[in-house]
């Protein structure tokens, strides 16, 4: 998908995050992967569109959805 | 949660105490993300709670707030309601916190119509104290005092708070977290007492025990039985099954107590100046 | 010419209108004889100075909404008897540990149990110091006389403002319905403390304690200024959040002991009669204190010597008082009292064997009369 701005950005709080698996369940783009130790990484972030599943999923208040500047 | 809604948290506080995979930090999120979207000022929430799961909420919450005994945050809330009525009062509350031991004052507090928004984060269990069953356990689940199965009929907490006189009922879940917020706003918004009861999933006591291998399964199984307000008045009781509605169940006005006691010292002090 | 001070008052009512002058303006309270005349009053005389009055579904709720008006800056106040004090014990300790002003006057009545409403009884003395969990210690003051009613409400308030603390008025149903005349203080005379508060916009700390000689009592918030504090049952630290560490938790859960402790003489008020020539010591407190100030008079006639210290604060128990007193070689410490020998219990540990200690008692709401006093005093060898 070459040449899509890139229009959110999806941070994650390591610290925080008890890597339930929920924000990778909940996002309908497949943004989120959960690496080999279970944790989310941001896998295809040009996908995100905003819509806010994952942190509003999030019971560890650990995934920030902003816009990119 | 980015910036514009930490704020609203105590951060030095977390990771916070609930197990991976609770619904309890989904409720909390949509309180905050309700009081952020309603522009209140922080500084006039106090957030009240009792004992439970739930009741630790408040202390990551960047307000005043008051973890009080168990089930009586309903009453500490209507002390503090009274005193100060400009104070918008949220109270956290779990299902055994309000209606098992806080039974009588979630029903007198309702039956009031104190400007109070209770929310129940319920999980159906006791989850603190590692999974015994609460009023509301399903008939026929699994708890760690219902080893052969529940055998007491579970309250709805909707049905329970009309039927006591709440003016604002509604329930949402932890899947339907942007649904849940919206109900948690038009709660907090209401004037009068007002109650939402939020599912929320334990997976480690409830699901564990009644074949909901984790967080996941336990939001699917919200997702399938979960019915809005009218699709579930066309379903046969006969063919209702473990489903249950969502949705604003009732939104009324009333005289709302503090306003009907502020009516009362005008009126006392009137007639003591005309003495 | 100007307007009486002095009124006819019920010793309820003294309460009500002590608590007021104190500046109470907050009573949630529950219908329980005899101490119902106490929430019938407030809820005419509050809304009259823009206070509130609640009758909550019970006796819980009512100690609960007592503590949440107290921290939303009001001074708040709650009355009941035994039935309803034993329901309220799990929320006064909540105030203690949490350290929430706020006074919980509580009429006794004969008991155990439902007992007998409307007879009179001094059976909850122990369960006023003892009646809650955990180690907290508590102010209790108990009135004797109608105008002390309403002076010692006075003074709860005052100490539960400046410790921080629930302070219990035990009053029994002699004093409480009991009509006597009462002196008001000229307005301006009444001398009426207030919590003290954290300086705006300070970072604030709820339960850390500051220097000088009251740094023991932290400053106390009211919800909505602003501070943003947490409040909880839970054992804390010196910002209010739980802690499950030995080395935070003990020293919180000492101060809320020591602030009270520490300040054991200070806080003590007691009557005494001719105690430094007295042989033998009568100590009693409440409604019995009545019949045996009159027992002492009739026996100083008979030119016995004895002496009456009568405790006006019951907790923190004035062992100092007892133990100056017995210094002289007593024969013996009668003790007067509506129940079977709870104030006895205290004195004798107070003594420590140095005199024997005659209790005086009745259960089961029959008046001790100055006669029972003067026969045990005179049996004394």
């Amino acid at each position: 998908m070459e040449g899509k701005t890139r229009l959110w950005d999806v941070k994650i709080n390591s610290k925080w995050c008890k890597r339930c698996g929920l924000c990778v369940a909940f996002c309908p783009r497949g943004v989120l992967k959960l690496d080999d130790e279970g944790r989310p990484v941001v896998v295809d972030i040009a996908h995100c569109t905003g819509c806010l599943l994952c942190e509003m999923h999030c019971p560890d208040f650990a995934i920030a959805v902003k816009r990119s500047e | 949660m980015g910036s514009d809604l930490t704020r609203y948290l105590r951060v030095e506080k977390l990771p916070h105490i609930w197990c991976a995979g609770c619904g309890h930090g989904i409720v909390t999120q949509a309180i905050v993300r309700a009081i952020d979207e309603l522009g209140l000022d922080p500084v006039k929430v106090t957030i009240v709670s009792g004992i439970g799961c739930s009741s630790r909420a408040p202390g990551y919450m960047n307000f005043d707030t008051l973890h009080t005994t168990h089930g009586r945050a309903i009453a500490f809330a209507t002390g503090v309601k009274l005193a100060r009525p400009e104070l918008k009062v949220i109270v956290i509350t779990g299902d055994g916190d309000a209606a098992a031991i806080g039974g009588n004052h979630l029903i007198h507090a309702a039956r009031r119509n104190i400007d109070l928004t209770v929310i129940c984060y319920n999980n159906t269990v006791y989850g603190m104290t590692s999974g015994q069953y609460s009023p509301v356990t399903p008939l026929g689940s699994f708890a760690s005092t219902a080893p052969y199965g529940m055998v007491e009929r579970p309250f709805d907490l909707c049905e329970l708070v009309m039927g006591a006189g709440g003016t604002f009922v509604a329930r949402s879940t932890t899947y339907h977290a942007r649904h849940l917020t919206n109900v948690i706003k038009q709660a907090i918004q209401h004037k009068g007492f007002s109650f939402v009861d939020a599912f929320s999933q334990c997976p480690t006591y409830f699901g564990r025990r009644n074949n909901m291998r984790d967080a996941l399964a336990m939001l699917n199984w919200y997702k399938e039985n979960a019915v809005s307000r009218d699709d579930w008045a066309k379903i046969p009781p006969t063919q209702r099954g473990s489903k249950f509605p969502i949705g604003v169940f009732k939104d009324e006005e009333a005289p709302e107590y503090c306003e009907s006691y502020r009516k009362v010292i005008e009126k006392a002090m009137k007639e003591g100046d005309a003495k | 010419m100007a307007e009486s001070r002095s009124r006819l008052y019920q010793g309820n009512e003294a309460c009500v209108e002590g608590a007021i002058a104190a500046g109470m303006r907050f009573f949630a309270g529950y219908p329980i004889t005899p101490s119902t005349e106490i929430a019938e009053l407030c809820s005419v005389r509050l809304p009259q100075v823009g206070g509130t009055f609640i009758q909550m579904e019970d006796e819980i709720a009512s100690m609960a909404a007592v503590c949440g008006a107290s921290l939303a800056g009001l001074k708040a106040m709650t009355a009941t008897s035994g039935p309803g004090f034993s329901l309220k014990q799990e929320n006064i300790g909540f105030a203690a540990e949490a350290e929430i002003p706020c006074v919980i006057v509580n009429v006794q009545r004969v008991g155990p149990s439902t007992g007998m409403p409307t007879s009179p009884a001094q059976g909850d003395l122990m369960q006023a110091r003892w009646g809650r969990h955990g180690d907290q210690e508590i102010v209790a003051l108990s009135p004797a006389y109608v105008e002390e009613v309403y002076s010692l409400t006075v003074e709860a308030f005052n100490i539960s403002e400046e410790l921080r603390t629930p302070v219990i008025l035990l009053m029994d149903e002699v004093v409480g319905h009991l009509r006597e005349k009462v002196t008001l203080p000229k307005p301006g005379d009444l001398v009426i403390k207030d919590r003290k508060k954290p300086a705006p916009g300070s970072r604030y700390l709820p339960y850390a304690p500051g220097e000088g000689e009251d740094g023991d009592i932290p400053p106390l918030g009211v919800f909505g200024d602003g501070f943003r504090f947490h409040v909880t049952g839970l054992t804390h630290g010196p910002e209010g959040f739980p802690t499950n560490s030995p080395n935070v938790g003990e020293p919180q859960i000492k101060r809320i002991n020591s602030k009270i402790s520490s300040r054991r003489e200070k806080l003590c008020k007691a009557e005494e009669l001719f105690t430094e020539e007295a042989d033998v010591l009568v100590v009693s407190f409440g409604c019995s204190a009545r019949s045996a100030k009159k027992a002492v008079k009739d026996l100083r006639a008979m030119g016995v010597k004895v002496g009456l210290l009568r405790l006006i604060t019951v907790w923190p128990f004035p062992e100092h008082l007892i133990q100056r007193i017995a210094a002289r070689q007593l024969k013996a410490v009668v003790v007067p009292e509506m129940n079977l020998g709870q104030l006895a219990r205290e004195v004798r540990r107070c003594l420590d064997g140095r005199a024997p200690v005659i209790g005086v008692n009745r259960v089961a709401g029959k008046l001790i009369e100055p006669a029972d006093i003067i026969r045990a005093v005179q049996e004394v060898r």
